[in-house]
């Protein structure tokens, strides 16, 4: 009789593991659905992605719809290719534009999306031609730089 | 009078490694047992009890209190920067990175290891292992292979126990007292920590722990001298070595991780 209480203790014990572990999963690191391969791909080609990296959240009035899949870079035009995975339920119109922001002053930076007006929705695999790249601190410092000097 | 100190130092190490080659030789014979689940099963369950769930209590409580802790010196850290959104982050990535695996080994080789170390010392100095022996029972597969085992279960287990409770304690402190936003405390959390490379590598880090610091108890308890001195000194080489062991192996495998194999 002593043994079968101390098994309900053990199993107990692996249940709040369990518990735990599902806790992690979904509440921590947002695993919402566990095949993590539903969305589709978009491309968007940027002059400069800045501080952009891969798994970087992608948003869409502010709120997240996927992610950042992959960033390469175009050997031929020198801009740089953002693979984006954009979760399956989100249907955006042709004329979508992205723009890369920073999530405040040191947070990371992360693509905003701005539907367009177009009837048709973007199909899987469509690149998304109106980009704006990110803003570089340094070139805006060296802007200001370069206009007051101008000016006197 | 210098002959015999080098002598004295050949000795040492002589033995040092002697003793390293019996751990090794030890584990190569708990490994090779054949497992017999359903016979070994009830053994297994009063280990787990003894090892894992009396082990809950103190890893709750200090998993609490790191987490509070935490919240309350990054929030004012972070606050100074104007980032106090970001505690959430701050919060998981050091608990489910960090402290998560490391503290939940050293509390473990604490609270567990040095109890099977005496146990199994004092089975050796009162001759109780031999007396297995001479009833042709194997003191392996009945007393150290569910102990062993019993320490690597347990371990991960009380890991991810003592990480949300972590957290828990974090979200208490951070959003509860200090008044962060609790949406952008989860939302911020969410984004950073990915399940693949934060949860499944600390539960990665909390096996290999477990394996080491269980290891380490049980051989020191075989390896015991059989008096009173020497189970006092076995008890605390598991502590000492075994956290030594934990933070070695914890910088080796931060490294590997990071640098993505």
């Amino acid at each position: 009789m002593k043994s079968r209480t101390g098994d309900v203790v053990v199993g107990i014990f692996v249940i709040l593991g369990a518990l735990a572990f599902l806790f992690l999963a979904l509440k921590v690191s947002g695993l919402t659905s566990l095949s993590d391969n539903g969305g589709y791909l978009l491309k968007a080609n940027f002059n400069n992605v800045g501080d952009l990296k891969v798994r970087a959240p992608v948003t869409l009035a502010g709120v997240k719809v996927g992610n950042v899949e992959s960033i390469g870079l175009n050997a031929k035009t020198y801009q740089a290719t953002v693979t984006l995975k954009i979760m399956p339920n989100i249907k955006l119109p042709g004329g979508t534009t992205a723009s890369i922001f920073t999530e405040g002053l040191l947070g990371n930076n992360y693509i905003s999306l701005t539907p367009g007006y177009e009837e048709s929705n973007l199909k899987p695999g469509a690149l998304i031609t109106d980009t704006h790249s990110a803003i570089i601190l340094e070139n805006l410092i060296g802007q200001l730089i370069f206009n007051n000097s101008k000016k006197k | 009078m210098s002959i015999s100190s080098v002598a004295k130092l050949g000795r040492s190490s002589v033995d040092k490694c002697a003793h390293l080659g019996r751990a090794l030789q030890f584990l190569v014979h708990l490994l090779s047992i054949k497992p017999r689940p359903l016979a070994n099963f009830k053994y297994l369950m009063e280990e787990m009890f003894a090892v894992g769930v009396q082990s809950l209590i103190i890893m709750v409580v200090s998993g609490l209190f790191v987490g509070m802790v935490i919240a309350l010196v990054g929030y004012t850290i972070l606050a100074k920067f104007g980032g106090a959104q970001q505690l959430g982050q701050l919060v998981a990535l050091s608990v489910l990175r960090e402290l998560g695996p490391v503290m939940t080994a050293l509390l473990f080789a604490g609270r567990a290891g040095s109890a099977l170390t005496a146990e199994i010392g004092l089975m050796k100095t009162t001759e109780q292992l031999a007396a297995m022996e001479m009833m042709a029972v194997d003191p392996y597969s009945r007393v150290f292979s569910p102990r062993f085992w019993a320490g690597v279960y347990s371990m991960p287990l009380l890991m991810l126990i003592f990480s949300s409770v972590a957290i828990f304690g974090g979200y208490l402190v951070g959003v509860r007292w200090l008044g962060v936003d609790a949406g952008s405390f989860w939302s911020n959390m969410q984004v950073a920590v990915s399940f693949r490379y934060d949860v499944c590598q600390s539960i990665i880090k909390s096996v290999v722990f477990g394996f080491v610091v269980t290891w380490i108890a049980v051989f020191q308890g075989v390896d015991s001298k059989p008096t009173a001195a020497g189970m006092a000194r076995a008890t605390t080489m598991t502590v000492v070595s075994s956290s030594l062991a934990v933070l070695a192996l914890d910088f080796i495998l931060t490294t590997m991780m990071i640098g993505g194999w």
